[in-house]
């Protein structure tokens, strides 16, 4: 339990105490509805929900319903949510769990965006499984196949670790909100595999699981940016930032005009500011459906959303929450410093490479280790990586590197 | 308190009531705000999204002319999303000596160059953190008896709980609740407090964003509020400007004022609704709550105090 949560680990008592849990009881096939159910057990504070759980169902109850297997947050089988967010049982400390707690019960649920097959147990293959395999996880080999390895460069396959640290827990999957809302969505966890072979420089596949995603409208850019993925995930593997560079792989590096909108959205986003320093609401919703340009809005597409908009524009207008002027003409930061602002765009916008800054691969300042190993030598890989089933095994964050940035051709895979 | 004032794009746009209401706060708290009229949009992600590097410039060069700001002691922002999307940049920028010196390098050009450290509170944080809620509490001049509140705090303001420094100290994901609480209010817990408004795929799945509006909408409504209050203004035009729309998808009459923070805080302080830009939400507040006598008491004199 070396990484588990620290919160008031100076001072743990070794004695047992007592905790209340309140534990959320379904049984589908009973007929009767869901209900709360209190057991006080006894533990040491630093042991885990799980151990509570199996102690109320070893002495209390034992029909009380939970799937474990490994117990130290590596198999991934006890997702639930504790206090009402999502969580493994066995990576979640008693007193952490106390502190979370509204009123010094610690609630203990299913998690949510997957039918509840009894108590804390969900039907992971009815969503979870099914989202996986909707994205072809697997390697689909660049041919001819070497004789030997294929050779990547190490940055690519520390890059890749951060996705396949994935226990498919599906924490993620229950707290997501568009799934809350639309269930088609593949999701946080199913689109973080897919970039572990979209960032796989061996893949074949990039630009056709990129036209994939972006065309499916409940793919990439079905994503809301709530961060709900990146705070569930008990391994880190920020599934939203995932999902991030798949969409910008996928619109710059591919230029997928996809019929979603998201291109659009973006071209339009990040060209209104290049134009004025700051956002125009009124242009931004018609050149995200009609293309980025001052005709945009006359394209058919921006003149059906438009008029559906109508009512909300209209009344907008009456309160004077939105004046013609405002929808009209632009507001913008004074000459001078639109002018930084475009010779900043022309700068970067220039570049051979995109740069980015990639804190996953370099850790932060203090945490970079000088080591003479500290080169950026291609590392060979066997292509017969098993998808999902790898841990990294040491701390990303310590990985020893000469190069400050990740960089990524932006010329990579041919431009449609 | 003199601060480095960057009010976002939207707060200047389409919620111009956001932007007039805190100008008006403001000296009632003794806050001098220096607006950085130079600056550029955080972004909103999207930037992010399409250049992390051309987003880390263009937040950098916010935060080199806000550091360039006499007698400031931080940056503060009225929009949670631009505090989202701020922090993120910080947070690469920070941590990386190299990256910042690649992208200071940039802004030599124009003469700016961010050091790294720079304290950016959204107002709420700095209500909580600078001012204090009992200073807060000793310049109510009209506490909000009997108004039931629902914090929205959406997304950027909450997550991730690292980079936006929530810890235990900092219980920042719950001040919304203590602010309304030193205001007088009744806060009124309901599901979607801490959910996505939609906003950032309405043009890419209009209808989820709309339900994910109109649900935390109706969940406020179940749980007898009077009213929202946000300190994002990207959420406030899903949740007020898109209501009607959000209504017909959800298939309910909603009818939920929803206030900016400034204008909440605002009340309390003895302004007037109208002042503060409250009859130009599309959901007048002013219409649905009766703001005379029952709900809220009258102003008293300035320099009362309660």
């Amino acid at each position: 339990m070396a990484e588990t949560q620290t919160a008031g680990a100076e001072v743990r008592s070794a004695d047992p105490e007592q905790f209340k849990l309140r534990l959320r009881r379904y049984d589908p096939e009973s007929g009767e509805a869901p209900y709360w159910d209190e057991h006080t057990i006894e533990l040491e504070p630093h042991r885990s929900v799980l151990e509570a759980i199996l102690q109320a169902r070893d002495r209390f109850d034992g029909s009380i319903g939970i799937r474990c297997s490994c117990r130290q947050a590596i198999c991934g089988s006890c997702g639930v949510r504790v206090n009402g967010e999502p969580a493994l049982a066995c990576h979640t400390h008693l007193d952490a769990a106390l502190e979370g707690a509204r009123d010094g019960v610690i609630e203990i649920e299913p998690m949510g965006n997957m039918p509840v097959l009894k108590d804390l147990i969900v039907d992971m293959d009815a969503v979870h499984w099914k989202k996986i395999q909707r994205v072809t996880p697997w390697l689909i080999a660049k041919q001819p196949v070497p004789e030997r390895e294929y050779i990547v460069p190490r940055e690519s396959m520390i890059d890749v670790t951060q996705t396949m640290a994935c226990i498919q827990c599906g924490a993620c999957v229950s707290d997501c909100l568009a799934m809350e809302v639309d269930p088609g969505f593949i999701g946080p966890a199913a689109l973080a595999k897919s970039y572990r072979f979209v960032g796989d420089p061996r893949d074949d596949q990039h630009e056709e699981r990129l036209l994939d995603l972006s065309e499916d409208p409940e793919g990439i850019f079905d994503c809301t940016h709530c961060f709900k993925c990146v705070e569930a995930c008990p391994k880190d593997v920020n599934p939203m930032g995932q999902i991030m560079r798949l969409r910008r792989i996928a619109t710059n590096d591919f230029h997928i005009v996809d019929k979603n909108n998201g291109e659009r959205h973006e071209a339009a986003f990040t060209g209104l500011i290049k134009d004025n320093g700051l956002l125009w609401e009124a242009e931004l919703l018609p050149r995200s459906y009609g293309g980025n340009s001052w005709f945009g809005k006359f394209a058919p597409p921006a003149g059906k959303e438009l008029l559906s908009s109508l009512p909300a524009i209209l009344k907008g207008l009456i309160r004077g929450k939105v004046s013609p002027m405002k929808a009209l003409k632009p507001h913008r930061i004074p000459k001078n410093d639109l002018k930084q602002v475009q010779s900043i765009y022309d700068k970067v916008e220039s570049r051979e490479k995109r740069y980015e800054l990639n804190l996953y691969i370099v850790g932060e300042d203090e945490q970079v280790l000088e080591s003479p190993s500290a080169t950026s030598d291609p590392v060979a890989v066997g292509v017969t990586a098993e998808p999902g089933g790898k841990e990294p095994d040491a701390d990303p964050g310590a990985e020893p590197t000469d190069t400050p940035a990740e960089q990524r051709s932006t010329t990579e895979g041919e431009g449609k | 308190m003199k601060v480095a004032y960057w009010p976002g794009c939207v707060s200047r746009g389409f919620t111009p009531e956001l932007h007039g209401s805190m100008a008006k706060v403001a000296p009632l708290l003794d806050i001098e705000l220096v607006e950085l009229d130079r600056a550029c949009c955080s972004g909103a992600g999207v930037i992010a999204e399409h250049s992390q590097e051309l987003a880390d410039t263009l937040n950098a060069r916010t935060f080199a002319l806000a550091q360039q700001v006499q007698g400031a002691e931080l940056m503060m922002n009225i929009c949670s999303t631009c505090q989202g999307a701020q922090s993120e940049c910080q947070e690469r920028l920070d941590a990386n000596s190299e990256y910042r010196a690649h992208v200071n390098e940039t802004l030599a050009n124009e003469g700016l160059s961010y050091e790294a450290g720079l304290t950016n509170k959204n107002f709420l944080w700095l209500l909580v953190e600078e001012i204090g809620l009992d200073e807060l509490r000793s310049r109510v001049r009209r506490p909000l008896s009997n108004l039931k509140v629902g914090p929205f705090y959406g997304c950027y303001i909450v997550r991730p709980r690292n980079r936006l420094g929530i810890d235990s100290e900092h219980p920042r994901d719950h001040y919304l609740h203590q602010v309304i609480e030193a205001l007088g209010g009744t806060v009124i817990d309901y599901a979607g407090m801490r959910k996505c408004c939609g906003f950032p795929i309405i043009t890419m799945n209009k209808e989820a964003s709309l339900k994910q509006a109109g649900r935390h909408l109706g969940d406020a409504v179940d749980a007898e509020a009077d009213c929202l209050v946000t300190p994002c203004p990207l959420c406030h035009l899903n949740l007020d400007l898109q209501q009607p729309l959000a209504e017909k998808v959800v298939g309910r009459d909603l009818d939920m004022p929803v206030l900016h923070l400034p204008q909440l805080v605002g009340l309390a302080l003895g302004l007037e609704p109208k002042d503060l830009g409250m009859s130009r939400h599309v959901v007048k507040p002013t219409s649905v709550i009766d703001w005379s006598s029952t709900v809220v008491g009258a102003a008293a004199p300035a320099g009362g105090g309660w």
